[in-house]
């Protein structure tokens, strides 16, 4: 069921690396990438899922949970220095991950709805698991905003999505070793909440908006969620093949 | 106010494994049995096409809300008990069918050696042996008294498995017969072939083939689709009490669900359970419901907690050491190795929640711990449950953890990452216990659970130990990268996923002065209450519990029915 499918994949990868100088991690709105990459991924992708490729998902890419556009700026520049472009693969923002996260936060996982939020707080011990009071939507406003701040603070006032990979990179390195005054929780804490989130959005299934095209799962030749592997289970080669969503699973 | 309801035989609290279990012997005995659910309806049918990593595995749709509940967790008594504000350390259950939908499915049994524990360490090693602080009391149920209760739930479940000279003794073949080999699995018996030791396929709840247990309900071939731990079987082909022991309760007209309705309490006098209180979500009103049976089977934290609540037997005191309610919480400790192989890729990304190859000479007692500095160990395994991208970046030791660096690792390893894992025993210990919290409460306002467990030293040595024996299997296999893995190199922490196989705070003995229930799983002090699942485990194994909570349910349920007929103690009391 899947050996004839590894030439479509390596073609998707080839693309991708030969594509990357235009949708690198300097262009800093999702939709010059998105765009692009849809566009060409059309006509690259053999058995892949057109509904997606020709445009019409791309609806779900607005703002529902950031207000303010530079907030969601420099969230889209930092989760690109997490999950880079390179000749693996697209980076975050082809991957539509600032969209993704946007999402995550208007909804009760921003909300951390499903968490015990009940007072009284205290620091509490590393064993003990987070105490903090703050909500995931106003950690990821707060931390944006100090990514930003560090940003104009040591470079002249300048923001931080115009800045090089390796100022970015210095300031998300700082807020990873603790070193940023955050107020209810740690800035360490917030840079592992946002690397935690990129990765979501990179490799969630499409519906939730990010891994968009399925091609966070291509990078890792991940074929999604098949209905079943009895056929090659045994196998001693290993086989590529064509992932699968929850898309066509519920269509 | 509470709304009082008419009176039922038997009322189970929490429908799950165990729950299930003794509702479907009670039912098919013709007694009338009401259970009492706090979670939601399920049916299969939730289950297709749920092959969503983010919602399930990461985000725990299948798990305890926890803004409703949790519980509060120490190291020790000098620190301040603080909520699980996060599933973290252990999944809890919570639905129709608990625990058992989001279980991987395997299914061996404990040793002869785990119910004589005590007896057998003295014997062996001479009393010395058994560290100061380590509680270790015998189960009050030998293995060969309990192996015909493993062998019904075996068949109730259909497990697919093999046996070998170092595995448990059984009186009859497993069901169906052992889950197919893959690579991996293939490479790790191998290797530990060549070392001497004696692999063999681990028993399995996802099944071999197509098989119709005693009570007519068929359990389907497992699909390799690795959508098992929590997850719910897209195929059927994970036995859960969904498909077998609940629908073989209702089918006889006695059984009837509510779905939630959240006990809080359950009421006694003179000795004997009278009835339970519980809130519907539906409407939000008090309940109270009489019963002439009350079995508790909300999983081993609840277990604790209601006993508690409730005010029936002693709560345990870590300093005096009198009581009994709360005493020997245990856990399993964590420890392996991981390999990375630069010139294989394996196809990881398919599997089954109880595929892999394991080890069991490291396990119990089957190696000489005479000059070990401690007793009993655990499975090594090497299982293919199927990897999924979000959860699953293996990197080289000093990678960094973003960037391009991360990126290319993470996804040039993903297939070539191979882990062994060690499940080790965890023995009671004087300051490891279970009681309800001072400060924090539930969404009804009763106290939070308090837990306060670390690791001992026991533990810590039996970990390195494993971790060691795991390396040596995982060079054995030609793994270009072995790094050892161990959660128990310092104190327990409750973020990091180890293990969902919480135990005790209920157990169970040949004494009431040392134990809560006798080997039907009633209560000592309560004679018509019945508390069944790990809660009543005295240790806790170096393997799966779930064969062991299915045999004592199975075993309760046999008390409970004896029970009908004859009210009084059912076993005697060796205080």
């Amino acid at each position: 069921m899947a050996d004839e499918k590894k030439s479509s994949g390596l073609t998707r990868r080839e693309f991708i690396k030969n594509g990357s100088f235009a949708v690198g991690g300097l262009i800093g709105g999702g939709l010059i990438g998105g765009m692009l990459f849809n566009t060409s991924s059309d006509t690259a992708t053999s058995g892949g899922d057109h509904d997606h490729g020709n445009g019409s998902n791309d609806y779900m890419e607005a703002r529902l949970f950031f207000k303010r556009q530079e907030d969601f700026r420099v969230l889209s520049s930092a989760v690109e220095r997490i999950f880079p472009e390179d000749e693996v693969g697209p980076g975050a923002i082809a991957l539509s991950v600032p969209y993704f996260i946007d999402r995550q936060l208007a909804g009760s996982w921003g909300f951390n709805a499903r968490e015990y939020m009940d007072g009284p707080f205290e620091e509490g011990e590393d064993t003990q698991g987070t105490q903090s009071a703050l909500l995931r939507r106003d950690a990821f406003l707060q931390g944006v905003r100090l990514i930003q701040k560090e940003a104009k603070a040591s470079h002249d006032g300048e923001n931080y999505f115009d800045l090089t990979e390796e100022q970015q990179d210095a300031i998300l390195e700082k807020f990873e070793a603790g070193d940023v005054d955050m107020n209810g929780m740690s800035s360490s804490q917030f840079f592992s909440l946002l690397r935690v989130a990129t990765l979501r959005g990179v490799y969630s299934d499409p519906v939730y908006g990010g891994n968009k095209n399925m091609d966070g799962w291509r990078m890792k030749k991940y074929p999604g969620g098949q209905m079943a592997y009895m056929d090659i289970i045994e196998d001693e080669e290993f086989h590529d093949m064509e992932p699968i969503s929850l898309h066509e699973h519920h269509n | 106010m509470a709304i009082e309801l008419p009176k039922k035989q038997a009322v189970i609290v929490g429908v799950g494994w165990a729950g299930g279990i003794v509702a479907a012997e009670l039912a098919k005995a013709g007694i009338e049995v009401l259970g009492l659910e706090r979670g939601a309806d399920r049916t299969p049918a939730d289950f297709i096409m749920q092959k969503d990593e983010m919602k399930y595995a990461l985000d725990h749709d299948l798990m305890q809300d926890l803004s409703k509940e949790t519980v509060s967790f120490r190291n020790d008594k000098d620190m301040t008990a603080l909520p699980m504000r996060q599933t973290g350390s252990f999944v809890l259950g919570t639905d129709l069918g608990g625990a058992g939908i989001h279980w991987n499915g395997q299914a061996p049994r404990f040793f002869p050696y785990d119910f004589e524990i005590r007896t057998h360490t003295i014997d062996r090693y001479g009393e010395d042996k058994i560290e100061e602080g380590i509680t270790l009391q015998d189960w009050g149920i030998t293995y060969d008294e309990l192996e015909p209760y493993y062998t019904k739930w075996e068949k109730t479940a259909g497990i697919s498995g093999e046996q070998n000279d170092m595995t448990p003794w059984m009186s009859e073949e497993y069901p169906t017969p052992p889950m197919k080999e893959t690579p991996a699995i293939r490479l790790f018996k191998d290797a530990a072939s060549d070392l001497g030791l004696h692999p063999h396929q681990r028993p399995s709840a996802n099944l071999s083939e197509n098989y119709t247990n005693p009570d007519g309900k068929t359990i389907y071939q497992c699909q390799f689709c690795s959508f098992c731990e929590r997850f719910g079987c897209d195929y059927q082909a994970k036995s859960d009490p969904l498909i077998t022991v609940i629908p073989t309760a209702v089918d006889t007209g006695n059984f009837e669900i509510k779905t939630h309705a959240n006990v809080r309490e359950v009421e006694h006098e003179d000795g004997k359970a009278v009835g339970v209180y519980y809130i519907d979500g539906n409407d939000g009103q008090q309940y109270y419901q009489p019963a002439d049976m009350v079995i508790l089977t909300t999983y081993v934290l609840n277990n604790t907690r209601l006993m508690l609540q409730s005010g029936i037997g002693q709560p345990y005191d870590p300093e005096t050491e009198e009581g009994v309610v709360g005493k020997h919480y245990c856990y399993q400790i964590m420890s392996g190795a991981q390999g990375m192989f630069e010139d294989k890729q394996f196809n990881l990304y398919a599997g089954a929640g109880a595929l892999g190859g394991g080890v069991e000479d490291y396990n119990g007692d089957n190696f000489d711990h005479s000059d070990l500095d401690f007793i009993h160990g655990g499975v090594l395994s090497l299982n293919q449950t199927g990897i999924r991208p979000i959860e699953t970046n293996p990197v080289p030791p000093d990678t960094k953890s973003w960037g391009s660096e991360f990126k290319k690792a993470s996804t040039h390893y993903f297939y070539r990452t191979l882990s062994i894992g060690s499940q080790g025993a965890s023995m009671p210990y004087r300051y490891n216990y279970l009681d309800l919290d001072p400060t924090y409460t539930d969404e009804n306002g009763d106290p939070l659970l308090r837990m306060t467990y670390n690791f001992t030293d026991q533990d810590r040595k039996l970990a390195a130990h494993q971790a060691e024996r795991s390396e040596e299997i995982m060079k054995q296999m030609g793994a270009d990268i072995v790094t050892q893995t161990n959660q128990a190199t310092g104190d327990y922490n409750i973020v990091p996923y180890q293990t969902t196989h919480n135990t005790g705070g209920t157990i169970m003995g040949a004494s009431s002065e040392t134990s809560v229930v006798n080997n039907y799983s009633q209560v000592w002090d309560c004679e018509n209450l019945f508390v069944v699942g790990a809660s009543t485990f005295t240790h806790n194994g170096g393997n799966n519990p779930t064969p062991t909570v299915g045999a004592l349910a199975y075993r309760a349920a046999e008390g409970m029915l004896e029970y009908f007929e004859n009210p009084g103690i059912l076993v005697e009391d060796e205080d």
